[in-house]
């Protein structure tokens, strides 16, 4: 239920710029998940909904999720995560920190650690849209 | 597109009276040592404590506190285990015995993710032991953590105080606050850390002389408390914090 902590930071988020831009209503939250943190969208759909202050009543979540593109520094090899080709236990370790995914995957093609993630690293809040306070 | 993180880092930090850095300006100083038996001291002195690991290249923690098989509880987020009466946080639950050779940003990101999902709930203390020098990892918690306050550990190496000089000097332009200034290994009567701490209009909250059997308590945190570092270390702890409430 770590999506749950990750649901709340995307709804304090949200608030914020709701806030910034003057919104008294959100009609559309966007939020993009990468497929290297491994989020149970479920969860993280129900964590939104249980969390979503008045403001955010009529808000449509949309979840988008990005693939996870990994290039290695070394041999520049780009390659995509697969989790069914990962051990459990470090697929788990990924699921909570993916920066962890250094400790356990190599460059296919050179075996050097050192790849930078590309994209579909972890939850992102792509947009959100509503109708604004009136002046005066 | 913005990370959303950063935006609940505050609220899982509200419940914490006092966030203490302890730092050094470069390695082996002992820094892990004091931040592990700073935390178990603290404990003792029946205060609410966590101590999180942010060495994440080189976490050791674990070791000094001989901590093995033990996982977070995933509620909401990441509930830190108590183990010797502390809360305790490290990467080490997720690398485990792997190496994770992690650059600047990784580093940033990893830092950025656990302090967003891990639940420290009410605390007195949270104790960070933090990867030496003014890396990403410290310029990240001046930047996230509003109520930060760095206590540093030095050797009477002037080569550790020429690094804890450029430590203080960032740490004074941004206006962070610093306890103050531990001369850790001490061999001799110089005074020489003592003076140049003064020089610096900062604290010099005392010398812990070089404690040989500390090495044989690693592991074993009664042994360790029972040290001459740890007790050195308990002095400079009720000298500090007698006043703290509970």
């Amino acid at each position: 239920m770590h999506e749950w902590a990750l649901a709340e930071a995307v709804i304090a988020a949200a608030s914020q710029i709701a806030e910034q831009e003057g919104l008294k209503e959100v009609t559309e939250v966007k939020i993009k998940v990468g497929e290297l943190q491994q989020i149970e969208l479920d969860i993280l759909e129900f964590a939104l909904s249980q969390l979503k202050p008045a403001k955010f009543k009529d808000a449509k979540f949309s979840i988008e999720l990005a693939k996870a593109e990994l290039k290695c520094r070394v041999c520049s090899y780009k390659w995509s995560f697969k989790k069914e080709k990962m051990d459990e236990n470090a697929a788990e370790a990924i699921h909570f920190v993916p920066e962890i995914a250094h400790a356990y995957i190599k460059c296919p093609k050179c075996g050097s650690p050192d790849f930078e993630i590309l994209e579909g690293r972890g939850v992102w809040l792509e947009s959100i849209k509503g109708v604004k306070q009136e002046d005066g | 597109m913005v990370d959303p993180r950063t935006s609940i880092i505050d609220e899982r930090m509200r419940g914490i009276g006092r966030i203490i850095a302890v730092s050094s300006g470069k390695g082996g100083v002992g820094k892990s040592l004091v931040a592990a038996t700073l935390a178990l001291t603290l404990a003792k002195k029946g205060y609410n404590v966590g101590l999180f690991d942010l060495d994440f290249t080189s976490p050791s923690t674990h070791i000094i506190l001989g901590i093995e098989g033990i996982r977070p509880k995933e509620e909401k987020g990441i509930v830190p285990p108590i183990v010797h009466g502390i809360k305790y946080m490290s990467i080490i639950y997720y690398s485990g015995e792997h190496v994770s050779p992690l650059r600047g940003a990784d580093v940033s990101n990893a830092l950025i993710e656990l302090l967003s999902i891990t639940r420290w709930e009410r605390l007195d203390f949270l104790v960070i032991d933090m990867p030496p020098g003014i890396g990403d990892a410290t310029l990240d918690l001046i930047r996230l953590i509003k109520n930060i306050e760095f206590l540093i550990v030095t050797t009477p190496s002037q080569l550790a105080f020429e690094t804890v000089r450029k430590l203080v000097s960032l740490l004074k332009e941004l206006k962070i606050p610093v306890i103050g200034i531990v001369e850790n290994m001490r061999m001799n009567n110089s005074k020489t850390i003592q003076q140049q701490t003064q020089k610096l209009d900062l604290n010099f909250l005392g010398e812990i002389p070089y404690d040989p059997k500390v090495e044989k308590a690693i592991g074993n945190t009664d042994n360790l408390l029972n040290t001459m570092f740890a007790k050195k270390l308990e002095k400079i702890v009720e000298k500090l914090w007698h006043n703290q409430k509970k």
